[in-house]
């Protein structure tokens, strides 16, 4: 009884109940999803059939709508192991090409971002006229800007990685820009006051106290930042036709119903973004425990 | 106006006889929602340098807002100030004073010496001038063990130290210090007290402190300046008969309850409790 409860309090414990949680829903799901498709295909050409055929039958078909845990798994380790990392049909190839596109996007959006935000926060005209471009910026539909970043990129020559760093770009400098200026307030009014006492100039403000008060901030914005980035970089694969990355993946699953395919460039996408969004936090805990501000 | 500023030429006259702080009729109105506040009322006062001056009074009397007139973190709305001579605010770009807060308002991510190199590095002193100072004043508060801790590796009373350390950094002439203790328990209180006599001792600055514990007001000041709320305003300004050389065996003396009793009755006479 004890050790049981004891038990429900681990964290590990509760993520592994819901983890097989959702497995066995998965599964039962598979099997009412999978299983209606193959009665309809035996219907359709006149076949009988039985429930034990449905059921043997149900996590194995070739494009079922809805692929098991294990035939995910298999595509991904087939795929990355028994391919080489340069070929075109290992998922590795095209999570590299979209891992270059999200990092650049990333960088550059970050750096664009911490800029507006200097901006904004050291004067009111840019408050008051950029605040509201930066706002109407996302609500635009971004499958709806990439198709047109990339043709008139395209027409001045530019293409390949850039185009699609410039989506990961747009959307990644938003939460930068907000937790920045919101960072860049924060800092603590005794310590503001301390500084004019100090008649510091406004750079000295910047430099010795506003930059280090906003570096929590800065932090949570770039754990969204990397994660929107990575949005980015697969949204910009889709339209463009491009030939590899995660987005291309799906996309040329989804054209063959290779529903095996899109799973897999699916989890695969996750456990990138999970890893990106790990290593900010690392940064983070690294950097602001060093400095003795968290 | 051109009183002080003939004084501050003769520099032969002996020190403790230079005004540092010169008010004459000084006001403070905020203007709030329920009306206009009345923080500071007809203010009246001239601390000579070498002095060391204290605030006392209940919450509300303006005591600290004085202090902030003083260091220009507030602007008056009615009289004359000068400090040092000039306007508040020159005395605030020459850095004229160092200002202590109630709070020791460290920055997390420096360390102690760091902290106390902050004002040097601002004012774009050479670092080997930072770091004698700091080596010398961090010593005299009793951090020079701690110099490459952080702040929060230090207990309150420790980070109030280093605070006053940072502010001694600069050698200003002028030390404003607004409640410093007052978060402190009352043995770290009497220990920081003793080695702020003994600082001020040996360096001659002039000392402006706000309190409201009446001992530590008689144990410190030369002179007490005595304030009501509603409209803050002084009510009283006692020397203190005491000496310069003071210890804490002299709460126990006969004259230091004396000074404590007249101050208690100042407070009690213009402060009804309501």
């Amino acid at each position: 009884m004890t050790t049981l409860k004891k038990l429900t309090h681990k964290q590990w414990f509760a993520v592994l109940v819901l983890v097989i949680g959702i497995i066995i829903i998965w599964y039962i799901a598979a099997l009412v999803m999978n299983g209606n498709q193959m009665i309809n295909m035996l219907e359709r050409t006149g076949q009988s059939w039985t429930y034990t055929q449905i059921f043997e039958g149900a996590y194995g078909i070739q494009r079922p709508p809805l692929p098991v845990p294990h035939q995910v798994a298999y595509e991904l380790y087939d795929s990355i192991f028994n391919n080489a990392i340069t070929s075109k049909r290992s998922l590795l190839y095209h999570t590299q090409i979209t891992l270059n596109s999200t990092l650049l996007g990333f960088i550059l959006g970050s750096l664009l971002g911490i800029i507006i935000a200097i901006g904004i926060v050291h004067n009111r005209t840019l408050d008051t006229s950029l605040m509201p471009w930066v706002i109407a910026s996302q609500t635009v539909p971004i499958l709806a800007i990439a198709p047109i970043v990339v043709v008139v990129l395209g027409s001045m020559n530019l293409t390949g990685i850039l185009p699609k760093a410039i989506i990961s770009m747009y959307l990644s400098f938003f939460p930068v820009v907000i937790g920045m200026v919101k960072g860049l307030r924060s800092a603590d009014k005794l310590h503001t006051e301390l500084m004019i006492t100090y008649n510091a100039s406004t750079q000295q403000m910047f430099w010795k106290l506003r930059w280090f008060s906003a570096q929590p901030y800065l932090f949570a914005s770039l754990k969204i930042g990397i994660a929107a980035a990575l949005v980015g970089a697969i949204v910009a694969e889709l339209p463009t036709g491009a030939q590899g990355g995660l987005g291309a993946r799906l996309l040329s699953g989804s054209y063959y119903g290779q529903t095996v395919q899109i799973w897999s460039a699916l989890v695969m996408s996750a456990l990138l973004g999970w890893v990106l969004i790990t290593l900010v936090g690392l940064a983070e805990r690294f950097i602001l425990l060093r400095r003795g501000i968290s | 106006m051109q009183a002080v500023e003939t004084l501050t030429e003769i520099t032969r006259e002996p020190r403790s006889h230079r005004q540092m702080i010169a008010i004459d009729k000084l006001s403070l109105v905020f203007e709030t929602n329920d009306g206009p506040v009345h923080a500071l009322s007809d203010i009246d006062l001239t601390i000579h340098e070498g002095d060391f001056v204290s605030f006392i009074g209940p919450s509300g009397c303006g005591k600290t807002t004085l202090l902030r007139v003083i260091a220009d973190l507030e602007q008056p709305t009615g009289g004359e100030i000068q400090v040092g001579g000039t306007s508040p605010e020159d005395a605030r770009l020459n850095r004229l004073y160092g200002y202590v807060f109630q709070a020791p308002a460290l920055f997390p991510w420096r360390s102690i010496a760091s902290n106390c190199a902050l004002p040097m590095e601002i004012s774009a002193q050479p670092k080997t001038h930072r770091n004698a100072q700091i080596d010398k004043y961090l010593g005299m508060v009793g951090l020079q063990d701690f110099k490459h801790k952080f702040p929060w590796q230090l207990s309150g009373g420790m980070q109030q130290r280093a605070s006053i350390a940072r502010a001694l950094c600069l050698e200003p002439e002028l030390l404003l210090m607004d409640e410093p203790f007052g978060a402190l328990d009352e043995i770290t209180r009497d220990h920081l007290n003793m080695e702020l006599l003994k600082i001020w001792k040996a360096t001659g600055k002039t000392v402006v402190f706000v309190t409201h514990s009446i001992p530590e007001a008689v144990l410190l000041s030369t002179h007490i300046v005595v304030m009501s709320p509603r409209p803050g305003r002084i009510v009283k300004v006692i020397k203190s008969p005491l000496p310069r050389d003071k210890t804490l065996a002299l709460r126990d003396t006969q004259a230091f309850t004396a000074l404590a009793a007249e101050i208690r009755q100042a407070l009690a006479t213009d402060h009804q409790i309501d």
